[in-house]
């Protein structure tokens, strides 16, 4: 007899990307570090921010890279100088990061260092903003990247990425003058879809901002890392 | 194409899920998936994938069924309930609200698996006629 049968499941489709991802945060969390996925589209000027942040807060906090984004490569050579460890993470042809890949590098990570002595772990992610939204991969906040030279409508068209932040830094706003773009409108639209995220705007030009942007991660590594990222209020 | 990563993803649940019926392998008809509006998956994509996917394995022949659900947005200081749109910014169009509570929309969900069991008596195999 073939009977039909029906098995309720209720699974989370990425249920083992979730599982592997659960893994790694109880490592990050026995090792007492802060994992941050830095996320944006290719041009938004994440290696430069990133370059210009680690660079300021190294004599801060013990900190090392995981760098998934072959295609703007940080400067590993003079990150390296500079005393932060750059492990790369091979993707293979995906275009996001997920728990397993970051696991990976971690485990490249253990033969140069003991993560026990780091306060933050940065894994730059895949320039892209659909799928890395839904691809955990052990990180306890998400910071997304938006530079003002790709308009003021990019968090309503990938609204799940700008949902999913903890915070979203606005870049290149050193450019403003010289484009036809209101900050205060992504900024609004970035809010329309995540009322409650750290907006920061930023430049890696000038400077400006990145007190305020340190400042947010400050506030995150004085909270339990399990702790939800609360909202920055700027005055 | 992260739609061949979320494939992958289902396949090792499924793989999961047929090691529970122990050695009598069941055979699938039909996955039912349940994926919200509000995530990064396009159904159809997400249809192919599964088809090339299954091809020569274990499942071969099941059939992909999505539920589509509707992005619904509460909002928060009316608690009426609304359909959130990216022409109108998501906001509500009771009180010009942003986007804060999502009811539906976010789901990733395998909702159940329709299957047959093979009879648990292997069938005997027909004894060679010596020549
Ligand atoms: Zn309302």
């Amino acid at each position: 007899m073939h009977m039909p049968l029906e098995d309720t499941l209720g699974l989370n489709l990425l249920a083992a990307n979730q599982h592997q991802a659960e893994h790694n945060r109880q490592h990050f969390d026995a090792w007492e570090l802060l994992c941050l996925n830095v996320m944006s589209s290719p041009g938004a000027g994440k290696t430069s921010l990133l370059e210009r942040s680690l660079a300021q807060l190294r004599s801060e906090f013990a900190m090392a890279v995981l760098e998934g984004d072959m295609t703007t490569q940080l400067d590993a050579e003079r990150l390296e100088a500079i005393g932060i460890p750059v492990v790369p993470i091979t993707t293979g042809r995906a275009c996001h990061l997920d728990a397993a890949m970051v696991s990976g590098g971690v485990k490249l990570l253990r033969q140069r260092l003991d993560p026990a002595d780091l306060d933050i772990l940065w894994v730059e992610n895949v320039g892209n903003l659909v799928c890395p939204a839904e691809f955990e991969v052990g990180e306890h906040r998400k910071v997304a990247l938006l530079s003002v030279t790709e308009g003021d409508d990019k968090p309503l068209k990938y609204p799940v990425m700008f949902r999913e932040a903890d915070c979203v830094l606005i870049t290149k706003v050193d450019l403003l003058p010289h484009l036809p773009v209101q900050v205060e409108r992504i900024e609004d639209h970035i809010r329309q879809v995540n009322p409650h995220c750290a907006v920061i705007q930023v430049s890696a030009t000038t400077g400006e901002g990145l007190e305020a942007w340190h400042g947010w991660l400050r506030q995150q590594l004085a909270m339990p890392m399990g702790q939800q990222a609360p909202a920055l209020v700027l005055a | 194409m992260h739609e061949v990563d979320m494939t992958k993803c289902l396949l090792l649940s499924m793989q999961d899920w047929r090691q529970r019926h122990g050695p009598v392998s069941p055979s699938v008809k039909v996955v039912h998936l349940q994926v919200g509006d509000f995530t990064c998956v396009e159904p159809a994509q997400l249809v192919s994938t599964w088809d090339v996917a299954i091809r020569g394995s274990w499942l071969e022949g099941a059939r992909l069924s999505i539920e589509s659900i509707p992005l619904v947005g509460r909002c928060v200081r009316c608690s009426a309930t609304y359909r959130p749109s990216a022409d109108s910014a998501y906001r509500s169009p009771c009180c010009d609200h942003p986007m804060e509570e999502v009811v539906t929309g976010r789901e990733l969900r395998i909702r159940s698996v329709d299957y047959t069991l093979a009879s648990s008596v292997p069938a005997e195999k027909p004894t060679p006629v010596p020549s």
